[in-house]
Order: C-alpha cells, then structure tokens, then sequence
C-alpha cells in the first residue's frame, strides 16, 4: 500500500545535488558570488554531498521497494497488477 | 545610489524552493490513493516503519518555534542551552519509547490468546487513551483543551516564521507583481505554506505528514549544516567561538538556577536544577503531547513504536548543535552598520552606500534590535536595547550562504515551519474527530463520514490556526503567551499520564482534577509573579505581583515546575479518596499490566540497551560542552 519513502528522498536530494553541482560548476569562476561563503564554492561541494546522499537512498529505496514487490506479486499477482501503475509514477 | 542590504531570492533559489514543493505534494498525492478509511487517514494505516517514525519524529519536534528559539537560546544564554535542550529532552524520549509506546500503542499485535480484547484497546489519540484508562470526562476536557492549544501554537508558529520570511524578502517579487501593501506580504508569506501544508494532508492524512515530515528534517539538515560550517570556519573555529562569546555568558542562567534554588551561583548545582527544569518541559512534550506521538503510534508494529522515539534521541542527543551554533554564530560576528564606500574607476569616483536600519545597528552581531513601528529600535525598561533573538538564525543564512545554497537553506526555514503545522493539524483533526465528534456527536457514524469529518477538520484546524496568526500580526503579546499555554494544557498532562501510565491506583476523579488544578496554578503562579523589567499583563503579574523572578524564562519554568507539582499532589490525593477501577478493565493500560514482549534479540539490540547507549551519549556530549 505504501512506496518506500527513501525513494522520495532521495529523488529529491538527487535532484537538489545535481542542480546545486551544475550551477556550482558554472559560477566556480565567479568569485563575486562565493565572497560569502569565504572563498569556498559551497554550492559544487554541499551539490556533491547531496548527490552521493540522493542516490545511496534512491538505490537502497528502489532496492527494498523491488523486494516488496517479488514478494507480494508471488503471492499475489492480480493485486501486484494494480497498484504496480502507481509505483511506475514514483519513479 | 543605495543597495538594499537583504537582497531577495534569484531565480537558481527559487528553482530549489519550487522544485521542494512540488516533491511534498507529490507524497501527498501517491498517498492519495490509499486513503479509504478513517484509520488510513488519522493513523496512516499503522503500517509506517519504525526508522521513518523516527526521522519525522525529529522533524515534527523541529517546528519554527523550537528552531527560532534554540537559535534565539544560543544566542542569549550560550553553550549551557544546549546542554539542557540536549539533556532535558533525552531522557524523556527514552522513557516515552521504553514505557509509554507499549501503552499507548495498545496491544494490536499481542498474543493470540488476549486477541479478542487486546484488538479493541487501540488508542487512536492521547485523550481517547485517558478516556480507555480513566474515564470520558476527563476525555472530552483533555481534548477540548488540546485542540485548542494546538491550533493556537500552529498560529503562533506560522506568524513567527512568516516574519522571517518577510525580513528575509523571500516572498518580496510575488508580492511585488501583486502590489500587496506590506501586511499583505506578510499575510502571502503566512497563506502560501499552510495551504501548501493543508494540501498535502488533505491528499494523504497522517501518512503524507509523516513522510514529510523525514523529508523535512532531511532539508533542515541539508540547508542549515552548510551554514553552520561556514559560520564556524569565519569565527575561527570552536576555539575561535569560546573566545568570541563573552565569558559571562552563562550569567543569565546561573542567575535563573540561582533564583529557583536559592542554592548560590556554584555552577554544579545551576547545571543540576537547569537539568531537572528541562526534564519537567522536555517530559511534557515527548511523553505526552500528541502532535508528537501520533507519530510512534502510526507505526506498524510495537516494537517500531518502542524504538522511533529511542532512535530519534540518540540524532536529536547532536541535533542541537546544529540549531544553537547559528545563535553564538550570529552574536559572534560584528555588528553591520551603515557604510559609504568610495570607488574611483578612471577618475569617475561612484558612492556605494549600504544602509543598515538603525533597529540592526542598535542590536549586537546579527542579532537586531527589535523595531518600534517607525524603525527605531526598542529601549527596555532597564535602559538597554531589546534584543530581537528570534531573528539570529535566519539572520546568519544569507550572511554566509551563496546563490544557490541559500535557496536551499530557505527550503530547510520553510521545512521545520511546515513539519511543525502538519504536526498541529493533522492532531488536531484526529482529537477533534475521535474525541469530539465520534464521542459526543455522532456515536455510531460510519467509517466514510468519520472520513469525511477528519478532512474537514483538517481544513477547519488549518483556519483556526491562521486566525490565531492573523490575531498575532495584531496583537503581538499573544507570541509571549505560547509558554504559559504549554504550561496550563501540557504540564498537568503530564503529570496525569505518568502517574495512570505506572500505577494501577490511580482513578478518574483523580485524573480529572488534577489536570483542573495543574491549569489553575499555573494561570495563578503566572498570575501573581511578574520577571524583572517587565509591565503586568501577558507577560505575568496580572492579579497582584508577590513575586519577581530574574528573567522571563525563570518565570514560566517556575510555572510549569508549580503546574507540575500541585497537579500530581491532587492526583494522588483525590486517587486515595476514589475506588480505583477493577484490574481487568485496566489491562493493557497500566504498564505492570500489558503483555511482555518476548525479548528473543539479542541483548544489544534490545530498546533497553539502546536507551542506556543513548543516555550515555548525550552525557558525553554534554561533558565536551560545558
């Protein structure tokens, strides 16, 4: 009935790093936008820390969801059928 | 030509806000489907995972006023907050996973022998527990007040963040293209998360709250930690922070500690009453109060319930850090004021002038002074500048945060403002359909109306809490009383719980007077004493003022302290007098009477070993600290 919410997250925080990364990478010349942050090009690192994050908990998400699913569509299939359209969604 | 300090968000910041929003409403809506019953929507089907429950829990107890204030607390009383935040709040986890889950939880899946009654005692809320363990009256005034309370601080919580996010301008270019007045942002900056918030669990109930509310702690996490870091680096380190806080920080506790314990300034004993004060506060929110524990109780099995609160203290014994160090961050740091710089590019000489508010200027580092309605800053009674500590953390965001990050880092303000009012809400419509409607109502409804009603209560909490946020932009006092309704609502709960959770003695009479004379002596303490430097009214004092304890905290901890005290002493006074009730109709209610899980795990995986490992932790961790 419920989708493993590690999969939520880490969409999320996979997308969050990726962005975060491409901008860092663009402005990393840019030293106007990373006076703040004391010289250091805050956005590429914390962007690769969120990403490495993102996709450990999407891949041990989609793991578990993928074993929850074999299992209740080997005991039942005509169920497994009905909410799998959802699932597809999520991802 | 003058620029404007605080600029608003650019458009990568945006981008990390909407794309934020769109992955809440979209748990909301792949919960959508599953909601059928009442039970799905209220209890999220009992089938969430016990480390889920945790990792909301953390986000739930993380509402706007907690950050605010842990950042404010740090800020204003240093270090020595977090060690009580940390060690007050611990052992009130612990002993609400070890004792309390297994009671509150009810005995879904006991033995097969006790199933027949065991099925039937599953407390949906808090008060229908009291009304299994003591009886309906007690119920109905434990969730009247309850309701109230909670909507009254979900108001709270959003006007208190609502106003940073006008000081940050985060809704300044909606407003703009709208050509909303200046109240009229604020009232933007308020309608956008809570509808936001009440979409989602309109979509998915409890369940699209909880699987927000991990994301939500996740997004504190991820936006503030940067901030912290940085701010840490620029100050110089840990080292760099102990030099840069003045040494007489710790004053305005010991002082506090002094004036509760009339015991002297010896740092040892000031540490133990702040422990046993925190203990009061922290026992009052984690072992009784709903917002938080709907959550262990939507678990899918009991052993779940038992360790998400377990769990969620061995993160929160280093979660404080994080949301304390932005305070001593901010006050650290210098003062900005008003500069005029002067450039001269190829003999044309250009003026860069920074104004600075002169309600900023007045305050020390970031923290601000707070602003009179014409800008400026407040003078106390006492002569000095008011401090507006509640502005310290959000303060320190765009101070270090680049492009990008800080876009992120709003996302985390915007995270624990909404976990927090989920929190409020989604109680406050389970209490008011189980214990109001089903109970007084409409007593045989159907499963799909009671459905139906725990929407619309839903909606109906969400509106009475904005109301209450719409009373505080106008009567801004109403801020100072959140304390005092912990006091009145939370504290004699407390009390009351305990003593029903541990000993089969104690009877309904009992209960129920307790929980009227815990209220009453708090509003007559609060009544009666008034801080130093303070006018009667809101802020106590309002029958006859006998007393005047040090500071504004003193006083509602000296409150809820007296709360707690009076509401057990009648409790166990009027149990003496009044027949308890028979065993048997206790079973499963009185901890020496439910059922004993067969502990077949290991011992180190046993709750037992885990709170004790956790205990330790936060005992370490606050050695390092003080």
């Amino acid at each position: 009935m419920f989708y493993d919410p590690r999969i939520l997250s880490g969409m999320l925080f996979t997308l969050i790093g990726t962005i975060l990364t491409a901008f860092g990478l663009s402005t990393r010349t840019n030293a106007d936008v990373y006076a703040k942050s004391l010289g250091i090009n805050a956005n590429l690192w914390w962007g690769l820390v969120l990403l490495v994050f993102g996709i450990v908990t999407l891949t041990l998400g989609r793991r578990a969801q993928a074993r929850v699913e074999n299992a209740a569509g080997a005991g039942k299939p005509a169920e497994n059928r009905k909410t799998l359209p959802k699932k597809k969604r999520i991802r | 030509m003058p620029t404007l300090a605080a600029p608003g968000l650019a458009a990568t910041d945006s981008l990390i806000l909407l794309i934020y929003f769109f992955f809440m409403l979209a748990a909301g809506f792949s919960l959508k489907p599953a909601m059928t019953t009442s039970r799905d929507f209220m209890q999220a089907g009992r089938a969430m995972p016990g480390w889920l429950c945790s990792l909301a829990m953390l986000g739930a107890s993380l509402g706007s006023l907690e950050v605010l204030g842990m950042g404010a607390a740090g800020a204003r009383y240093g270090l020595a907050s977090v060690a009580w935040f940390a060690l007050g709040s611990i052992p009130a986890m612990l002993f609400a996973g070890l004792y309390l889950m297994p009671i509150f939880y009810g005995s879904k899946s006991g033995t097969v022998a006790a199933d027949a009654t065991a099925t039937s005692i599953a407390p949906r809320s808090i008060p229908e527990f009291l009304g299994l363990r003591f009886d309906q009256k007690t119920r109905v005034l434990n969730a009247i007040t309850f309701a109230a309370m909670s909507a009254f601080s979900a108001g709270i919580a959003l006007y208190a963040m609502a106003r940073v996010f006008v000081a940050l301008h985060v809704f300044d270019r909606i407003a703009e293209s709208l050509n909303l007045p200046p109240t009229g942002t604020h009232l933007l900056a308020m309608a956008f998360p809570a509808a936001l918030v009440l979409a989602y669990i309109l979509l998915g109930g409890l369940g699209a709250a909880i699987y927000n509310q991990a994301l939500q702690f996740l997004v504190i996490l991820a936006g503030l930690l940067p901030m912290v870091l940085l701010g840490l680096k620029k100050i110089g380190g840990w080292s760099g922070l102990k030099a840069q806080v003045p040494a007489n920080f710790l004053d305005g506790l010991t002082q506090m500690a002094h004036d509760s314990a009339h015991s002297g300034a010896h740092p040892a004993s000031a540490g133990l009453v702040l422990f046993l004060i925190g203990l009061v506060l922290g026992g009052a929110t984690w072992c009784t109060d709903f917002r938080l524990l709907q959550i262990p109780m939507a678990a899918k099995d009991v052993q779940s319930a038992r360790k998400a609160p377990i769990n969620a203290a061995a993160v929160r014994v280093l979660v404080p850090l994080v949301l304390v160090l932005p305070g001593l961050i901010a006050i650290g740091l210098p003062t900005p004021h008003t500069s005029i710089l002067v450039f001269n590019d190829n003999n044309v000489i250009s003026h860069e002038i920074t104004v600075v508010p002169p309600a900023v200027e007045a305050g020390t580092g970031l923290v601000p002074a707070k602003a009179n309605a014409d800008g400026t800053p407040v003078i106390g009674a006492d002569g000095h500048v008011v401090l507006d500590y509640e502005m310290a953390t959000p303060n320190v965001l765009p101070e270090f945060l680049p492009t990008g990050l800080l876009g992120l880092g709003i996302a985390a303000l915007m995270a624990c403002l909404m976990a927090g009012l989920a929190a409020s809400v989604t109680s406050f419509s389970t209490v008011f359909t189980c214990d109001i409607f089903q109970l007084l109502l409409a007593k045989n409804a159907a499963d799909k109306r009671l459905l139906v009603v725990a929407r619309c209560a839903a909606a109906g909490g969400m509106l009475l809490a904005f109301a209450a946020a719409c009373a505080t932009i106008r009567f801004n006092s109403l801020l100072d009383a959140i304390l005092l309704i912990f006091a009145v609502v939370n504290v004699p709960l407390f009390a009351v719980l305990m003593l029903g959770a541990l000993f089969k003695r104690v009877t309904g009479h009992g209960a129920f007077a307790g929980l009227i004379a815990g209220a009453a002596a708090a509003l007559l303490h609060h009544g009666l004493t008034l801080p130093q430097g303070a006018q009667p009214g809101i802020h106590g004092g309002w029958i006859a003022v006998l007393r005047h304890p040090a500071s504004e905290i003193a006083l509602n901890l000296e409150t809820a302290i007296c709360s707690f005290v009076v509401s057990l002493l009648v409790t166990i006074v009027l149990s003496g007098c009044t027949k308890a009730k028979p065993e048997s109709e206790l079973n499963g209610l009185v901890y020496s009477l439910t059922t004993r899980l067969q502990a077949n795990a290991k011992w180190w995986k046993r709750p037992e070993a885990m709170a004790a490992a956790v205990l330790l932790a936060a005992i370490a961790v606050n050695l390092i600290l003080i």
